[in-house]
């Protein structure tokens, strides 16, 4: 089985991938010096403090239900502070659990491209996080993969579970260090929603515009589950490329992915979701919001496809130009192959208008301040489905970010 | 506090206001009457200072500051306050947030004092929580706009068709809403604020008692006169009075 894998793998070693652009994997490096294990998150050096904040990880631990951080190729610190959770390195949960064998590359294929091989070949950890059943957490897990060495690879393999009617949130963020000019990131994350389950999963992605990164997700979502995904981009970044795929499985599974996205400098963005209906019932709604500004070049991409009877899809797609360099382009595909279900999408393009800024300038704003009023109200998509502590934080770190970028 | 002298607006080269001179003292609430197409919200407009709306000649003077030339805000801080017919769909500013802006304060918290003034117009949280002008009906725009400008409280306050698509039930509500708004229940001495009211129906002034009031025709007020009168005209005979007396063409009735 092992060896069947790590076979596929050294296959896929040169295999390019559909999207985005190719990146010499042999630009970067794998060999970088250990960190240190860490007994509490407060004492990761100061100096790296603001980059976790920014990424929504909370060095204090208030407010969590547990934490993990990796650090380059290390893992420094994991802990449940929950006696429903378990929260550790992937390596050590693969040790503990006789390989993970009915999650490990279950959900994301090893042999999808040379990114997913990579990480099989040249691991270097990932976090585990799993919810016991029946159990409801309503505080969040938070995860951190960090780099702060230059010039490396971090290979990481998630894998998250939420056992049969349990409750899972997490906050995950991946930071870099103000001293760091490049580096890979290699993310695999594999999602299992049990029966009755539901995982929300709020992404902040604080790169720098020396990295590439290329996350490879899937989610497998059973009856009656909710998996919710919000993705917050707000900084410059070399090149990203994801299209991370939930496959409702179930029936009446449920899929939600929040995409908010502000791409200056010359970030080249690929990011997309997908959604597999599946099971009988099964919905998703994904949607994204995208601002680009200077040279940047952002594809959007959406994909529902509906095999199951009675499934419910619906995609929205919103671009605003702040830039003539800039480009935006939206790739909404529906596929259907079924005569009893429903979906949709609608996709806009455009600038900011006009008489928007005219209207609040009636109110009594400068045309900068309704500007700014304009941009953070598109990027306010309403977060649903988190616990109202969780989403207000959200909403913090959102407007925290955009205040910095504006 | 307002004057307007010898003033031509032009919108994208067109010229839709000629030599138009109007005066709007303290306290005073006028009525503008006239065809759709006759300029009366380019008037507005042009007033509020709105870049698409060009001042080819004249001046606008308000609380004695020539603001022929200052930008919408800087009208806004000096006490001017307008209701839109047509205001523009905004995604993810909420209805509350136009609130406190118009409050002065910084968009994001829908707290008590904004929760307040929406009960005066039966406007729920639910509602203050939507996106500004999104799916709103036709009595939900009057609301939400005579809504921003309780918060507002303008010196100055113009109405572009208060009227227009309401139901009868909310017109009483926003007619007693306008009413507190421009001061009118202070004897006229008293009276602080002023407003300019256009209406194409005349619906409205069943529910307003204003000082006076003009037809507007072809970019230029035609006649002025009594309210009363000029209503009653109006309502049973249209502008064809008022273009007969002045020989002016009516725009697009």
């Amino acid at each position: 089985m092992t060896e069947e894998i790590i076979e596929r793998a050294q296959r896929a070693k040169t295999k390019k991938a559909l999207l985005g652009e190719d990146v010499d994997l042999e630009q970067y490096t794998t060999k970088t010096g250990e960190h240190q294990a860490i007994s509490a998150l407060g004492e990761i050096p100061r100096e790296y403090t603001q980059d976790l904040l920014d990424a929504g990880i909370e060095p204090s631990e208030k407010d969590r239900s547990g934490s993990f951080l990796q650090r380059d190729r290390s893992v420094v610190f994991s802990k449940a502070l929950s006696k429903s959770l378990e929260v550790m390195s992937t390596t050590e949960a693969v040790a503990k659990y006789g390989g993970l064998k009915d999650y490990l590359w279950k959900a994301v294929s090893v042999d999808a491209d040379k990114y997913t091989a990579e990480v099989e070949l040249a691991p270097s950890h990932g976090y585990f996080i799993r919810s016991k059943a029946g159990s409801k957490v309503t505080i969040p897990v938070q995860a951190c993969l960090f780099i702060t060495a230059d010039k490396i690879r971090q290979n990481v393999h998630n894998i998250i579970i939420a056992e049969e009617n349990s409750e899972l949130h997490i906050i995950t963020g991946c930071s870099v260090s103000h001293a760091v000019n490049s580096a890979l990131h290699i993310g695999i994350s594999e999602f299992y929603v049990k029966r009755g389950a539901k995982i929300t999963f709020t992404m902040v992605h604080n790169w720098r515009s020396g990295i590439d990164v290329r996350p490879r997700s899937a989610v497998m979502i059973e009856d009656d589950g909710v998996f919710i995904n919000n993705y917050i981009l707000m900084k410059p970044v070399k090149s990203i490329q994801m299209y991370p795929t939930a496959y409702c499985v179930g029936k009446n599974a449920r899929a939600n992915f929040q995409s908010i996205i502000f791409a200056p400098g010359n970030s080249k963005i690929d990011l997309g979701s997908r959604a597999v209906l599946q099971g009988e019932r099964s919905r998703a709604e994904l949607i994204s919001r995208v601002i680009a500004t200077d040279n940047a070049k952002v594809i959007a991409r959406g994909d529902i496809n509906g095999t199951a009877e009675h499934v419910k899809g619906h995609l929205e797609c919103r671009g605003l130009m702040l830039s003539d360099t800039a480009v935006v382009e939206s790739i909404p595909e529906l596929k259907a192959s079924r005569k009893d279900l429903d979906l949709s999408h609608e996709a806009a393009v455009g600038k900011i208008a006009e008489e928007e800024i005219r209207y609040l300038m009636a109110r009594g704003l400068s045309e900068e301040e309704a500007t700014s009023v304009i941009i953070r109200g598109f990027l306010n998509v309403d977060i649903t489905g988190l616990p109202d502590a969780l989403a207000r934080e959200t909403k913090k770190m959102l407007a925290l970010s955009l205040e910095k970028v504006m | 506090m307002l004057e307007i002298r010898d003033l031509t607006v032009q919108v994208e080269g067109k010229e839709i206001i000629k030599d138009l001179n109007l005066c709007i003292e303290r306290g005073e609430v006028h009525v503008l009457f006239g065809p759709n197409g006759c300029g009366k919200t380019t008037l507005l407009m042009a007033i509020l200072g709105f870049p698409a709306y060009k001042v080819k000649k004249g001046t606008i003077l308000f609380k004695d500051v020539d603001i022929t030339n200052l930008p919408t805000n800087e009208r806004v801080k000096l006490g001017m306050g307008m209701s839109f017919q047509h205001p523009p769909e905004i995604r993810g500013v909420k209805l509350g947030d136009m609130v406190n802006i118009a409050l002065g304060r910084k968009e994001g918290r829908i707290d008590e004092r904004v929760v307040e003034l929406g009960k005066r117009l039966n406007i729920s949280v639910e509602f203050l929580n939507r996106d500004v002008n999104l799916g709103f009906s036709g009595g939900e725009v009057k609301r939400s706009e005579i809504l921003q400008l309780l918060a507002q409280i303008p010196d100055f306050l113009m109405f572009d068709e208060p009227d227009s698509g309401v139901d009868v039930e909310n017109i009483e509500l926003i007619g007693d809403l306008m009413n507190e708004l421009l001061g009118r229940d202070k004897i006229p001495s008293q009276r602080e604020r002023s407003g300019l009211i256009i209406t194409h129906s005349g619906f409205i002034m069943r529910y307003l008692k204003p000082d006076r009031a003009h037809v507007m025709l072809d970019g230029q007020i035609a006649c002025s006169g009594v309210p009363d009168e000029i209503t009653r005209e109006i309502m049973e005979e249209r502008f064809e009075r008022c273009v007969e007396l002045c020989g002016k063409k009516v725009c697009e009735e």
